[in-house]
């Protein structure tokens, strides 16, 4: 099995290069300086919260409501924001929104003992709905430009969009955490058998708390990119996200039954479908078809692992005779 | 859905081909350069209504010989629409012609688009911040949604007798503004004519664009003034439920208000009712297009006060940058079997 992810993981990172390389060369426009900051700024709210739903995904838990809390958060921002409270800590408030809507979920889950997909398909009703409360149906803008610009130009000098600092910054924390520290073993441990892990003296409950936690915390961040980038916080921003989030996780070789999964197979992946999409669309595939396309690569994601492990097993049996 | 789609397509034709004939302008006499790239942008692709819309945008295109794509995302937000907006602004279009999903979301890459040097102008629906488009192309002014209706009822009732308003949520706020307008234009313009309560906020009844409600509050208006005259219904919901309801009871009450044709068309065309409204996608379009073709040829600045011509008609810029089309669309026994095919 890990093998086989292992091949998953490659195959998605050649998808990256093949599709770039198709687009370079075979769409017009594709390669501008100018797309490459908007594909960067399309997956930055996605890659961001990615990072940590593949740590849960690992561990075997699963967490719907992060655009939900995104939202939230951005509604917290817009809400400060229009109370009067300086720009700057309007966004403080929005990160410490996300926290607090992942430690809900790490205390329902991990206290009280509920399975996070039903715990999280209510938190996330709950948080969209106090996004809506919190907003009515007045979306605010006019939020100062000094702020707002960093959601939509690029670093001086460069074609990288701002969000790519915190893509790279927390890319590489998560990276290294999860393949290079005791606490990212742990995780894996977890995932794979937690009975084992608890009696192997892992705390397992406090693990999952921290991710929750993390996983909350980085939909508040994406949520600061996302308010900056659209300027603006209304009740039904993001919406929909949690699918497209979890759907790169899988896409990137992360088994949905836990315990397999490579931060640079999620990262390919969400590089992988913002590039497909921009390639789909600068080649004037219509919205019918970028539909189509990004449910049938998800597909492509679930049962390709699946339907590789079934051929095996048949072959092992096979030559068991 | 595929289905209305295509009827409607098919009916587009035909009144694409009306619109041709009656608006003789070639691309010669406007001064836009043959060839501009438009990119025509509803909230969502599938929708009949922005079809319609987009068949507008079309006839125009074909005048001004520009090519024209439609092009936009499958749900009707904001975000969706920016990397829409963001293909555009990357295959180096001339005109966005966009009616906006979010009014905030879009505004930095409207933003964007204008100074990549597009052109931009929203249509059917505006965004918040005027900077962020040359003009934008609005169906009616708000006041003149409700006096239109009050027009309406008079012509039906000969301008003469008492008056009340079926409304859709007493919180509307659209119906709200344009129930307002009516109140003191009533009373001012038509001295024959008077509200059956004596004011109309006194005189609208609340349906809150539920049929069965609707049926209901349009009863008890019989019944607490039966000497009433005719009812505006500003509401599609509302004035369906009152030709509904007036043909089942053979009521003498004339009905008018802001009604789909595709809704009414079997009660204008029996005679149940005269003459609803309604805005028309088909000329918003068509508008659009004309204003962002001659803003960017620089023939037409957008300014509050500036004009420009679409078609035979001159359309002027007012307060908020807006140009709006003017009077709602009349349907009638004239023209309802040809708009009851497109929405």
């Amino acid at each position: 099995m890990n093998r086989f992810s292992l091949t998953w993981d490659k195959g998605i990172a050649l998808l990256l290069v093949v599709v770039t390389v198709v687009g370079i060369f075979g769409v017009p426009y594709f390669g501008s300086t100018d797309n490459i900051s908007f594909i960067l700024q399309d997956i930055g709210e996605i890659a961001l919260i990615a990072l940590p739903m593949s740590y849960l995904i690992i561990a075997g838990e699963i967490d719907l409501s992060v655009a939900s809390a995104l939202n939230l958060s951005s509604a917290t921002i817009g809400v400060l924001f229009k109370n009067g409270v300086p720009f700057g800590w309007a966004v403080v408030g929005g990160l410490v929104t996300g926290l607090v809507c992942g430690l809900i979920n790490g205390f329902l889950v991990t206290v009280v003992g509920l399975q996070s997909l039903a715990v999280t398909i209510g938190t996330l009703a709950l948080y969209r709905g106090l996004g809506y409360a919190l907003l009515g149906n007045n979306p605010v803008n006019q939020m100062p430009d000094a702020w707002t610009s960093l959601g939509y130009s690029n670093i001086p000098g460069t074609f990288f969009p701002f969000v790519t600092i915190l893509l790279v910054l927390f890319g590489a924390l998560f990276w290294i955490v999860l393949h290079y520290t005791p606490f990212g073993r742990r995780v894996f441990a977890i995932g794979v058998n937690p009975e084992a892990a608890k009696f192997s003296g892992i705390p397992v409950a406090r693990t999952k708390m921290v991710l929750f936690a993390a996983t909350g915390l980085m939909s508040g961040v994406a949520g600061v990119v996302y308010t900056l980038r659209f300027a603006s916080a209304s009740p039904d921003g993001a919406v929909g996200y949690e699918l497209a989030v979890i759907a790169a996780v899988l896409f990137g070789g992360v088994s949905i039954a836990g315990g397999v999964g490579t931060l640079w197979g999620v990262l390919a992946s969400v590089l992988v479908l913002g590039v497909v999409r921009s390639v789909l669309q600068l080649s004037n595939f219509s919205a019918n078809a970028l539909l189509i396309v990004s449910g049938a690569l998800l597909l492509i994601s679930v049962v390709f692992p699946r339907a590789s492990e079934m051929i095996r097993a048949g072959r092992k049996a096979k030559s068991g005779n | 859905m595929q289905k209305k789609i295509a009827r409607a397509a098919l009916a587009l034709a035909v009144v694409g081909g009306l619109l041709a004939t009656a608006t003789p302008s070639t691309a010669a006499s406007t001064g836009i350069k043959a060839g501009l790239k438009i990119a025509i942008m509803p909230k969502a692709v599938n929708i009949g209504y922005f079809t319609a819309w987009n068949q507008g945008a079309q006839n125009a295109c074909k005048e001004i010989k520009a090519k024209c794509t439609y092009v936009g995302p499958t749900e009707a937000t904001g975000p969706a629409q920016v990397q829409f907006i963001n293909k555009i602004i990357q295959q180096h279009y001339n005109v966005l012609v966009i009616s906006a999903a979010d009014q905030n979301a879009i505004v930095p890459s409207l933003k964007k688009a204008r100074a990549a040097g597009i052109t931009v102008v929203t249509s059917d629906a505006d965004v918040a911040d005027a900077s962020a488009r040359t003009v934008a192309v609005l169906p009616s002014a708000a006041d003149r949604i409700g006096t239109a209706e009050v027009d309406w009822i008079a012509k039906a009732t000969g301008g003469k007798g008492k008056i009340a308003v079926l409304s859709a949520a007493a919180t509307a706020a659209n119906q709200n503004t344009w129930i307002a307008a009516m109140g003191p234009y009533l009373t001012s313009k038509y001295p024959g004519m008077s509200w059956v309560g004596g004011t109309v906020d006194k005189s609208t009844f609340y349906g809150d664009d539920d049929a069965t409600k609707s049926t209901a509050q349009f009863d008890a208006i019989l019944a607490q003034y039966p000497d009433v005259a005719g009812i505006i219904s500003p509401t599609t919901v509302g004035v369906l439920a009152a030709a509904i309801e007036k043909k089942a009871k053979h009521a003498a009450v004339k009905v008018t208000g802001l009604g789909l044709p595709s809704d009414m068309a079997p009660y204008i065309e029996d005679g149940t009712v005269e003459q609803v409204g309604l805005w028309n996608p088909i000329d918003l379009g068509y508008v659009a297009v004309y204003a962002a073709g001659l803003a960017n040829a620089k023939k037409f600045t957008g300014k509050v006060g500036s004009s420009f011509k679409a078609g035979t008609k001159t359309y002027k810029v007012v307060k908020g940058g807006i140009a709006y089309l003017g009077d709602p669309y009349v349907f009638d026994k004239s023209n309802i079997a040809t708009f009851k095919k497109i929405y």
